[in-house]
């Protein structure tokens, strides 16, 4: 891979590694003492690495074929291989957690496998490291496709990819010693943060400099998804992580927002970090790889404009949802309420959009099982966005707000909609970057849907049912108008769904080990042949694809 | 250049863009999703007109309705305890022999008892009430303050070592890193402790003196001559064999090395008057219920 950089673009990296591992010993140094040295030495270690891989490999000869006429798939190759290390990772960690709940002595006593740190390893692991990753690399890939361009550079990608990864590594390991700022998904403290800003900005230059250079006359919409994703994370991430350092050798820091303000920050957050996190990006992902897969030209562009505007604008409004019956005030809780309730038909339409596009392919479905991610995917997602429409309102979310209703509805999003068509997506793009004709095993990816399907069905069944009973007994009253039940209760009532909820997502997890093996076996048989370029393909009355001036 | 052509299978023209082989039909938007669209706007904004919506600079819109949170959630806590007035006032007032002969009231007891004590007494005597170590149990009769209603009452209200004012206080001395016994000393007294409730012990007769009188120097002033211990200040019996902390060797040597000092929190403030009378009746029937 680095021998198809230029001997400059070599020494760039290079320098780039420098600096980084100089500002990891700077960490080491003056956090000795606190988790943020341990991190100093874990940005020295990568980053030191990263710098003798690149000087042993500094003289080899450079690339001598034209590289402006081809993609630049090698980002993405490693990028889908660190997806699938984090969906084993994570999801493992997700198994464990919610084996703990129902089995607490699986904690083995130790300080940093208890609940409240793995667990954001299993939520940092699975929505970033996982998911943000396959956004990463699909988007290297779609953006290039669909620009019928290669990217713009050579250096940046590497530096968004590697660079984000560098990030979820020390969320992860900051967690598990005891570093948080306790925001739900923005865990990590400040240096992590603006590290992330840092790459972040790379990241969508790249893709707006991408764009630039199309041979397309128009942008198409998986792009547009993607910028949105892009663009408002940033946003998010920027203005909720604002924090004063307790001191620039410790990992703590103090909020700019206290009180109702933080709490209103943190869900304006969370619920667009679930809006353009875990929905923009994988709509793009939708996008492209669905109509692609079928064969079949996209249902409506009519819709796709409706639904791309009403759910990036309604989306914005609808984080006080999160916050109903508490000391917000109402009419905030108002505006979140029916701004979520508006939400619906766009988020429908998307949905809609991409199911009746598969119109004319349904033997497909039938037939392809990668396909078949794709499409229950899509009704996953239909499903699990009517269900978030209907808990922001009131009186619902007095019923599901605190219980498992709410962990159900997060995973029916994230197993059924965002884990199955990235897994759709990996499985038709990974024979297309290393140039294969299929998957290792079909039968494989049969169970892994299978698998994955059962486990989310089990799993969601089982928090429906531990939600709604927790609900249920928290406001049953006696004759006597006092509670009829203790918390404990209602705790030994969720046992048995509790034990279910880990049965469904070990489903899941094998599911996601057999999809990176199938993955794995795929690239080995390839064989060490030199590996072969993709490039475009002329596409208006096959004209020349001459890409854009640099 | 664009070609817009017409898909066979809908009938629909495409917009005339391709992207890598992927294009788009033109198809316009359904017109149930218009439908859906204006109702759930509709909706919207007769909510907003009805219901606190929108901000301005100092205030925000009321709302036809004049709806409002808190109104409502005094309101509705003003009817419950309207509500449960008649009976929550002849518990808090009435003495409990009254109580324990008026089955109606007793009938409230049980409704609302277990789940208080499920909330707030469980997470350190258990579920069942039988305690666990260092938390007593409560249905042993073994009461280090006392079981008769009056000192239950008032042991729920001010809590013992608590914040509480009236707060009971009570502490067991730690003999052995204050230097007042020796180790060996400590292990011969445990013996002789051991021995008072018909535990077997390893020691002799000599043993078991020596440890009758470092119990009368060191232990009686609190634990009593007898070792019946002293319900005044919270030093428990030592005959029978109810141990709150451990009767084994190890658990004893701790105890006596290093010294006890339990806590329970005071529930004036956080519970009514009502409410600990509840609690404490239960209690009561619960450990007689057990004893039987």
């Amino acid at each position: 891979m680095i021998k198809r950089l230029t001997i400059a673009e070599r020494q760039t990296a290079m320098l780039l590694s420098v600096l980084i591992a100089l500002a990891g010993f700077a960490m080491a140094v003056i956090g000795r003492g606190d988790p943020m040295g341990v991190h100093g030495w874990i940005v020295l270690i990568l980053a030191g690495a990263l710098f003798f891989a690149l000087a042993s490999a500094l003289y080899e000869p450079e690339p001598t074929e034209d590289r402006a006429v081809s993609y630049y798939d090698d980002p993405t190759k490693v990028g889908i291989l660190l997806t699938l290390v984090w969906a084993v990772a994570g999801m493992g960690m997700g198994v464990w957690v919610a084996a703990q709940l129902a089995w607490p002595d699986l904690r083995f006593d130790a300080a940093w496998s208890s609940f409240g740190r793995i667990r954001p390893v299993h939520t940092s692991g699975v929505i970033f490291g996982f998911g943000g990753n396959a956004l990463i690399a699909t988007s290297f890939h779609i953006m290039q496709r669909t620009s019928r361009a290669r990217m713009a550079g050579h250096i940046s990608p590497w530096f968004v990819l590697l660079g984000f990864n560098l990030f979820c590594i020390i969320a992860a390991t900051g967690y598990l010693m005891g570093v948080t700022q306790s925001k739900e998904y923005a865990e990590p403290e400040w240096y992590a943060d603006i590290w992330l800003v840092i790459v972040w900005i790379v990241y969508f230059v790249l893709y707006i400099r991408t764009l630039a250079r199309r041979n397309e006359p128009h942008i198409y919409v998986a792009n547009w998804y993607y910028l949105a994703f892009i663009l408002v994370v940033a946003v998010l991430h920027i203005v909720n992580n604002l924090a004063v350092p307790a001191s620039f050798g410790a990992a703590k820091s103090y909020s700019a927002f206290s009180g109702v303000q933080d709490a209103m920050t943190q869900w304006w957050y969370g619920h667009n970090a679930v809006a353009f996190f875990l929905t923009a990006g994988f709509l793009g992902m939708l996008y492209y790889f669905l109509p692609k897969r079928a064969e079949r030209p996209i249902y409506s562009y009519r819709l796709s404009i409706l639904s791309f505007w009403g759910i990036t604008f309604f989306y914005i409004w609808a984080g006080s949802h999160h916050l109903h019956y508490t000391a917000v005030p109402e009419w905030v809780q108002t505006l979140g309420m029916t701004f979520s309730v508006m939400l619906l038909v766009p988020s429908w339409a998307s949905a809609g959009n991409a199911l009746m596009t598969l119109n004319g392919a349904w033997h497909k479905v039938r037939d392809d099982a990668t396909l078949r991610f794709m499409m229950v995917a899509a009704v996953f997602y239909g499903l699990s966005t009517f269900e978030g429409s209907f808990m922001a309102i009131r009186p619902v979310n007095s019923l599901s707000h605190y219980t498992d209703w709410t962990v159900g509805h997060v995973h029916a999003g994230a197993m059924g909609w965002v884990a199955l068509i990235t897994f759709g997506s990996i499985y038709a793009l990974v024979p297309v970057l290393w140039r294969k004709q299929t998957m290792y095993s079909w039968k494989l990816v049969e169970w892994h849907f299978w698998l994955a399907l059962g486990g989310t069905v089990v799993y969601v069944f089982a928090m429906w049912n531990s939600g709604i009973t927790q609900g249920l007994m928290w406001r049953t009253y006696t004759e006597s108008g006092t509670l009829a039940y203790s918390f404990t209760d209602t705790l030994v009532k969720m046992h048995p769904y509790y034990i279910a909820r880990a049965i469904g997502g070990a489903m899941f997890f094998v599911g996601a080990v057999i999809g990176a093996f199938n993955v794995v076996m795929t690239i080995r048989s390839v064989g060490h042949q030199a590996q072969q370029l993709d490039y475009p393909t002329g596409s208006e009355a096959n004209e020349p694809a001459v890409p854009a001036a640099e | 250049m664009s070609v817009k052509e017409r898909d066979p299978l809908t009938g629909h023209q495409t917009t005339g863009h391709e992207w890598n082989g992927i294009t788009e039909l033109n198809t316009r938007v359904p017109r149930a999703v218009w439908f859906f669209i204006a109702v759930t706007h509709i909706w919207a904004l007769v909510y907003w007109v009805l219901m606190p919506a929108w901000p301005l600079v100092t205030t925000y819109t009321k709302g036809l309705l004049g709806y409002d949170d808190r109104t409502r959630v005094e309101r509705q806590l003003m009817a419950a305890n309207a509500q449960r007035a008649d009976w929550t006032q002849a518990l808090a007032t009435l003495p409990a022999e009254d109580i324990r002969q008026d089955p109606a009231l007793m009938a409230r007891v049980a409704q609302t008892a277990p789940a208080l004590f499920g909330d707030n007494c469980a997470a350190c005597h258990g579920t069942n009430a039988a305690g666990g170590p260092g938390f007593p149990s409560l249905v042993d009769d073994a009461w280090l303050w006392g079981g008769d209603t009056a000192t239950i009452m008032e042991t729920l209200r001010v809590g013992i070592n608590a914040p509480h004012p009236d707060s009971r206080s009570s502490q067991m001395l730690a003999f052995g890193e204050t230097g007042i016994l020796t180790r060996p000393q400590i292990r011969t007294v445990v013996n002789y402790v051991q021995s008072l409730s018909g535990r077997e012990t390893q020691a002799d007769a000599q043993q078991l003196a020596e440890g009758a009188t470092i119990f009368a120097e060191n232990c009686a002033s609190c634990h009593g001559e007898n070792a019946m211990g002293n319900q005044d200040i919270g030093a428990p019996n030592l005959t029978d064999d109810f141990w709150i902390y451990g009767g084994d060797d190890a658990a004893m040597f701790t105890t006596i090395d290093l010294g006890r000092q339990g806590w329970m929190p005071a529930w004036e403030g956080r519970l009514t008057t009502a409410e600990r009378m509840a609690l404490t009746i239960y209690i009561q029937d619960l450990g007689a219920e057990q004893g039987k």
